[in-house]
């Protein structure tokens, strides 16, 4: 770690720079970096205020809850594909209030999915995506030493913890984990058992995390951009992570004033989205009504939209890395698909209202939203195309994070299409909680966002560890993943168009318009299971390369041009990645540049006027 | 040895501020947002409600101690002006006056919860709970999250009137700078509190 690293000519900078090493203030992790002495672990892997520890941190967690939340609908679908039969090898594992000699009971199959949703989304995929991914990648692609904000980072992340933990620890409440799904509508959360109110509280303390993330990314990416690192030199996955972090901001305080009025009608018996005259079990609640559950559901969707787009925005990010470095060419129409994120974002917070097309809140109310919800789609094909168009011409190099993020294009664009008649009033009616609703999302999320995700654990996994995984298990791991993704949810798209609901507790069995579809049931079943086979050589990959993959011979593995690559060394350095701060000079994509000869510039490379003839892997 | 974070007390060039200050203002961005959520459950409850507040009384003033929230309404309006007082002290290099001035800040934060809590007694003694009617459910829970908000005021105003003074005092200029940002931020902070207060006053007792 060099003193003068900045390379900064700005005075202003040096100044404040002298300024904070004066201060001998209440900051123990400075006095670390002044005396050398080895931190505790602790302190190291623990309460590190390292962006990259906490990423690591994040990445971690939020693997083991994802695979939490899959065991959770591995259940589900035994349930789903035999159901009443008891549950072979596992069953006796479960108490008798919830799978009472292996045969798993209603309520049970309630909690599974209320927390398989509430996991997957908030304690999985967001921290994995915004994170683990944002954090450690987005300050080394800026050229930045660490997060503007490095202990509300440390912060964040204990929030997510603990939230994460509260909501693990409801499965053993009194009457078990909240029930009332992910989206918790009242009249029914209101009702509910403690299992609920923990789920509140918990929400509280993701909520909060991910509000600290998100000053934390804006402040980072607005401030802490190197010399030259324009906005328009950014790679796309930081002005993902950007936009991305702006939902977070604003969506999320909404959800948090609905938690807080939620957890008013449950702890002191307020009446906010419970209405007059409301009848439970044959009894007239005791309450003083007047409330609204529709209000609960205009709060809940307008974080939860906005929210969908927080899922899928990093994954898109991570995609287009991934295809410019390996197509050997420029993202085509980098500039348009920068503007259409900006406007995906600000569209994405009046489109929330297409979630409750049947609650009849009126053909003016549901034209307008049908609209809006058309006129977002534009931006996202917009998006989708241009990571399309990228690939033509392009020299593809079939590297296993290649094969997963071209493996998310086609995916997502099944989940984007098959999203249009849900968008429309009059074909999302019939289609409304049918399994098409929860094939759609499932498209967009797992074959859709989860595939990303793991193409950017192949791609950054060797810069975290300075060693590969292992390629053959990478293709195993993919082929697996996408043919059983595809085994597990179109088969729903099927069942849905048949107006199979979506929470049938036995799978359709007592209707008889399921009757031609439901034997699926047990297919889509064995093919989740055989998904979970799948991820056993990912498993095995991640932990055996820790320690044994291939050494990577260079730090830039991917011939890259963005700074985490280029500049940095692999593994970047503990507390300031780089060793010498480098300058931007050029834009994010240099692959190929004609009349040069060279294969590609990295970002920070200075230009010069003759023909440089060194080579490019001295520059890295 | 160590590198640090830039921009932790000058701004940056091309974007005018330093971190804290953006940082701040985007919390505030999704403190208006959180506020907005519940002005908002206000105005759709309120739009449902068969009579409001309900019945005996026609109007919320009827109900609600008008001249108290009115008196509170002052104290918090003079605390700001007191919060400014205190920054502008230390950017005149007179630590003394900053003191002075940020005790009164907490001092009127202190009467402001004061007057709230002889109003919130004053309900309860009425046999007016947040459960009684959708009315007091949104009083009390607009009110008492607001409440919530001065009350962080008032803990991070006394770290600063306090201990976290040291950084003034021990410290040399730029340590004295990197203070004057810390209750510039938390000025703003407490601007916002009290903004709020000046929309849930007519929103709440008046309309």
């Amino acid at each position: 770690m060099a003193d003068h690293a900045h390379g900064s000519p700005d005075p202003d900078q040096v100044n404040g720079e002298s300024a904070h090493d004066d201060e001998a203030h209440d900051d123990d992790h400075a006095h670390d970096d002044h005396h050398h002495h080895d931190p505790s672990f602790l302190r190291k892997y623990w309460f590190s205020t390292d962006h990259k520890v906490i990423g690591i941190q994040y990445g971690i967690t939020a693997l083991i809850f994802l695979f939490f939340g899959f065991c959770l609908v591995m259940l589900m679908r035994w349930q789903l594909a035999y159901p009443g039969e008891p549950l072979p090898l596992i069953g006796w594992l479960f108490s008798d209030e919830s799978m009472p000699g292996g045969v798993m009971l209603p309520e049970f199959y309630n909690q599974l999915g209320a927390m398989h949703g509430t996991i997957m989304v908030f304690m999985g995929i967001v921290p994995l995506a915004v994170g683990a991914f944002g954090n450690y990648v987005v300050p080394l692609q800026i050229g930045a030493i660490d997060m503007a904000f490095p202990r509300l980072n440390m912060a964040s992340y204990h929030f997510f913890f603990w939230g994460g933990v509260i909501m693990f620890l409801s499965f053993f409440a009194p009457a078990g984990a909240a029930k009332a799904g992910w989206t918790s509508y009242p009249p029914l959360a209101d009702i509910e058992t403690m299992g609920q109110t923990i789920w509140l509280i918990g929400m509280l303390f993701l909520i909060a995390s991910s509000l600290l993330g998100a000053i934390n990314f804006i402040t980072t990416i607005i401030q802490l951009r190197v010399d030259g690192m324009t906005f328009f030199r950014m790679p796309f996955f930081v002005w993902a992570q950007f936009i991305t972090a702006f939902l977070l901001l604003l969506a999320f305080p909404p959800l948090q004033a609905a938690g807080i009025l939620q957890l008013a009608d449950r702890l002191l018996d307020t009446s906010f989205f419970l209405p007059s005259g409301l009848v439970v079990s044959g009894e007239a609640l005791d309450v003083s009504g007047g409330g609204s559950p529709l209000l609960w559901q205009h709060l809940f969707w307008f974080l939860a939209h906005p929210e969908v787009y927080v899922l899928i925005l990093p994954a898109m990010g991570i995609v287009a890395e991934v295809i410019a470095n390996n197509t050997r060419k420029p993202l085509w129409g980098y500039k348009l698909m920068v503007y259409s994120l900006i406007f995906l974002g600000f569209m994405s917070f009046i489109v929330w209202a297409h979630h409750m097309f049947i609650t009849g809140m009126g053909t003016a109310i549901s034209a307008f939203f049908q609209v809006t919800t058309m006129i977002i789609s534009i931006p996202s094909v917009i998006i989708l195309s241009a990571l399309f168009i990228s690939l033509w011409g392009g020299s593809i190099r079939f590297t296993t994070p290649m094969l997963f993020a071209l493996g998310f294009l086609p995916m997502f664009g099944i989940g984007g299409l098959t999203g249009l008649p849900l968008g429309l009033a009059p074909t999302d009616i019939p289609l409304h909680d049918t399994y098409y609703v929860i094939g759609h999302f499932h498209y967009v999320v797992a074959p859709g966002t989860i595939l990303a995700m793991f193409a950017g654990i192949y791609y950054w996994y060797p810069k975290i560890t300075g060693r590969t995984l292992n390629d053959l298990l990478g293709k195993i791991h993919f082929w697996g993943t996408l043919i059983f993704m595809n085994g597990i949810f179109f088969p729903m798209l099927i069942q849905g168009l048949a107006g199979v609901s979506r929470r049938l507790y036995d799978g359709g069995q007592i209707y008889d318009f399921a009757e031609p579809v439901i034997h699926y049931n047990e297919f889509m079943s064995i093919s989740a299971w055989l998904l979970a086979v799948a991820q056993i050589p990912f498993i095995i990959n991640f932990f055996w390369s820790i320690k044994k993959g291939k050494k990577v011979d260079k730090p830039n593995h991917w011939d890259a041009t963005t700074l985490e690559w280029s500049a940095a060394p692999t593994p970047p350095v503990a507390h300031g990645n780089f060793e010498i701060v480098p300058n931007v000079y050029r834009g994010p994509y240099e692959y190929s540049p004609p009349d040069n000869g060279r294969e590609y510039i990295p970002q920070d490379e200075a230009p010069t006027t003759e023909t440089t003839t060194e080579s490019v892997e001295a520059d890295a | 040895m160590s590198l640090s974070i830039p921009y932790e007390i000058t701004p940056r060039r091309d974007t005018g501020v330093n971190n804290a200050k953006l940082g701040i203002w985007l919390f505030l961005a999704s403190e208006v947002m959180l506020f907005g959520g519940l002005f908002a459950s206000y105005i759709f409850l309120r739009i449902g409600a068969e009579a409001w507040p309900g019945m005996p009384y026609e109007r919320a003033s009827d109900v609600l101690n008008v001249p108290l929230a009115t008196l509170n309404t002052i104290v918090l309006i003079a605390s700001s002006v007191t919060m400014v007082m205190s920054w502008a002290s230390l950017k005149l290099n007179d630590f003394k006056k900053y003191k002075l001035y940020m005790g009164l800040t907490i001092l009127c934060a202190f009467i402001f919860l004061i007057v709230k809590a002889f109003e919130y007694g004053d309900k309860f003694a009425h046999g007016y709970f947040p459960e009684t009617s959708t009315f007091f459910a949104i009083y009390f829970t607009l009110t008492g999250l607001h409440a919530l908000h001065v009350t962080g005021g008032i803990v991070v105003n006394a770290y600063f009137w306090g201990p976290g003074a040291k950084m003034w005092t021990n410290g040399n200029a730029s340590a004295k700078a990197h203070f004057t940002n810390r209750i510039e931020v938390a000025g703003l902070y407490w601007h916002f509190v009290d903004l709020v207060w000046i929309f849930l006053f007519p929103t709440i007792y008046l309309l």
